[in-house]
This record gives C-alpha cells, structure tokens and sequence, in this order.
C-alpha cells in the first residue's frame, strides 16, 4: 500500500563543511550527497570548497582532488576518464551525465553532486546497477544466427545496414538515462528503461541477427516495453548525445508493422 | 518471506505477456479519430448555445449528427479507458489493488459511455 511516511534514515541532513585554502581566488563550492549504510546515520550534503586555480577543468577532476587531498573516504565509481567506461555516471547539477567528461564551467553557481537517482545506494556515489545489468542480460545481448557460416569469412553486412547501428553502437550502458526515466523509477521492477530497450533495438536493427521475431516476442509486454510515455529524458540527459526515445519509438513501430 | 532469486530471475519474472501493442495501437487510433470528432462535438455544442429546446430536438434527428455525436462519446470513452489503464498499472503497484482498481475503471468506464450514449439516443427517437 502507498506509504506517506519516509523511511526512517530517509532525510538528507547538512554535513560537514571544508572551507576553501586560504588566498584562493577563484573558489567554487561543491555540494556532495555522502551515505555510508554501515554507519546507521542520515545521508547527508558535504560542503566542498575547492580551488579551481589547482584544479584541473572536469567534474571527475574535482572529486579526485577531494579523494586525495581533503577526505579520503569520499566513495564512487571512476575508470577511463574520457567518457568511455560509464563508470563515474552521477546526478550533476540536476541532470545525470558523465562527470569526467562534463566541464566544471558548465554549471554556473554551486555544483550539486548526488548518485544516480531512484537506485539503491550502496555508499556515497556509488549505486547499486546489479538489476540494471541482470535487465541487460535479459535481452541477450549477442549476435544469435542459425545459418552455418563457414570458418573462414566473415557475417557480410551492406555498409547501409551496418549505417543503421550509428547512433545505438556508442552506448556504453552508464545508466544515466535509465535512471532519468519517471517511468523506470515507479516500475523499474518489470520496465527495461531506456538502456537497455536502445541495446535490445541495436540487435533487432543488426541485419547479420537471425533472432528478431524472438527478440521482439520478448519485449512485446505492457511492463517491458510499453511504460515508455516518451518522457524523453532519456535522450535529454544522455552524456553521449544519442537517442534512446527513438530506438523505443522504432521498436514500438516495429511491433505494429509485424502484425499489421 | 525470503527468497534467494538470482538478478536474472527477478527480471524475468513471469516472462512476456506477448501483448501491449494492440492497446498501445488503439490508444493512437482512437486519439486520432478524436481529433476531428471532438471538433465537431464543440462546434455542434456551440452553435446550440442559446437556441431553444426544439432546434436541439431537430439538430439530434438528422443521422449524420446523431452518428457523429455517438462515435464522438464512444471513442472518447474507449480512449479515456486506455489512458486510465496505463495511469493505474504506472502508479499502482499492489497487485490486488490494482486489479481490482482496473476492473472498476473498465465497468465505469462502460457504465457512463453507455449511460451517455443512450442519452443522444433518446433525444433522437424520442422517449
């Protein structure tokens, strides 16, 4: 049943303050979601105010000199720092992106910077994607063919069709838009989001999979597929600028096409 | 009650139902056909504004406009059903509640569309 109350520990309380070094000049202050679920308290909102004069340009930046220089206990997920990992996806300033490849300078005033929203915490920045992922190895994300192929040659595709995977190919599964849906927020249970409907699409399009028809039986369901409102988040937040409300709107054409 | 599934079974869940798209088609359908429909419906509504009781009685005679007035209520029921079906199943996430809910949504639905249509009816052949 519906819930008014907030679980007990629920309320984002103010933390600790680090002010900026002495004779800084160009201060900016970075507002930072920290929970560490062993400790039984509050999350809570630490005050970072960090010299940009000894900072280098991305958000990514930042938060490794907080890690190394200010408090070391600060958690969350980084690898290749150029955009191409999805490891150091967060909520920036409102909007879910990438924080080694969105500029400092980007977002005017004080940064806010929190984990992606409406997932399970599992410590400061970093959530828990174990659903997520588990919701990509639902749409087998491999290329299924029943046609022999001999050992030496390749599967042939038409340089039109292989066009067709520009625009999905880039994903690299950060979650940011999955975790900017509405729609997965309320019924991420049974919804696939749109990572992994924009995945689904990009072996349902690739003209070398054999699996199509399959592919669609499994994900025509009023909760897999159809709880995409076209809210276009998704394609808003999306750090890599790509399109997954199209590749949702291109499998949903896809589904009338087969029966009409 | 606990239980130990693994990610990929809880995703799986019950499996695909292998439906959706005829609702999601009928709600595009329907909104389309709207589209003209409740033009007409306000622009008849409108320019009876002010007459008296008899031009109503011989503007819901003529066929065409009975007719138009019928599909108008139809499709626009059918269509609020579909769009309260998706509102239910979004934010309702009690299984009982929810069926339950959706069932007296869908007879309500029929309820009022039928009462409403009978109404147009009757003005036509009068009773």
């Amino acid at each position: 049943m519906a819930e008014f109350k907030l679980p007990a520990n629920s309320v984002v309380k103010e933390g600790k303050t680090w002010p900026a070094p002495k004779g800084a000049t160009r201060i900016k202050t970075f507002k930072i979601y920290r929970y560490d679920p062993d400790s039984g308290q509050n999350p809570r909102w630490d005050t970072f105010q960090i010299d940009l004069d000894k900072c280098a340009p991305m958000v990514l930046d930042a938060l490794l000199k907080i890690k190394n220089e200010i408090d070391t206990t600060l958690t969350f997920r980084r690898s290749c720092r150029e955009g191409i990992c999805g490891s150091c996806a967060m909520n920036i300033g409102g909007t879910n992106t990438l924080a080694c490849i969105k500029a400092i300078d980007d977002i005017p005033g004080d940064i806010t910077i929190s984990p992606l929203p409406h997932m399970q915490v599992i410590k400061d920045l970093v959530p828990d994607l174990t659903h997520f992922y588990a919701q990509y190895a639902s749409i087998k994300p491999w290329m299924q063919t029943d046609t022999p192929i001999s050992g030496d040659r390749e599967r042939l595709q038409s340089p039109e069709d292989r066009k067709k995977l520009d625009g999905l190919y880039e994903c690299i599964l950060c979650a940011s838009c999955s975790t900017s849906c509405p729609s997965y927020w309320w019924n991420s249970d049974r919804y696939l989001g749109p990572a992994v409907l924009l995945q689904a699409y990009r072996w349902v399009i690739d003209s070398r999979d054999e699996a199509t028809g399959e592919r669609l039986d499994n994900l025509e369901d009023p909760f897999r597929l159809y709880r995409c409102h076209t809210i276009m988040n998704c394609t808003n937040t999306c750090p890599k600028g790509l399109n997954p409300a199209k590749a949702i709107g291109q499998l949903k054409k896809f589904m009338v096409e087969r029966r009409a | 009650m606990s239980r130990l599934l693994t990610p990929l079974k809880k995703v799986r869940g019950l499996g695909s139902a292998k439906e959706g798209v005829h609702h999601w088609w009928m709600q595009r359908v329907s909104a389309v056909a709207l589209v003209p429909l409740t033009l007409w419906a306000a622009f008849s509504v409108a320019s009876m504004a002010g007459k008296p009781y008899e031009a109503v009685l011989t503007y819901f005679a003529a066929p065409f406009n009975v007719a138009m007035f019928t599909l108008f209520l139809f499709a626009g029921f059918y269509h609020a059903s579909l769009g309260l079906q998706v509102f239910i199943e979004d934010y309702i996430h009690h299984e009982n509640t929810k069926i339950v809910t959706l069932i007296a949504m869908k007879l309500l639905m029929v309820l009022l569309g039928t009462v409403s249509i009978l109404a147009v009816l009757r003005v036509t052949f009068g009773g």
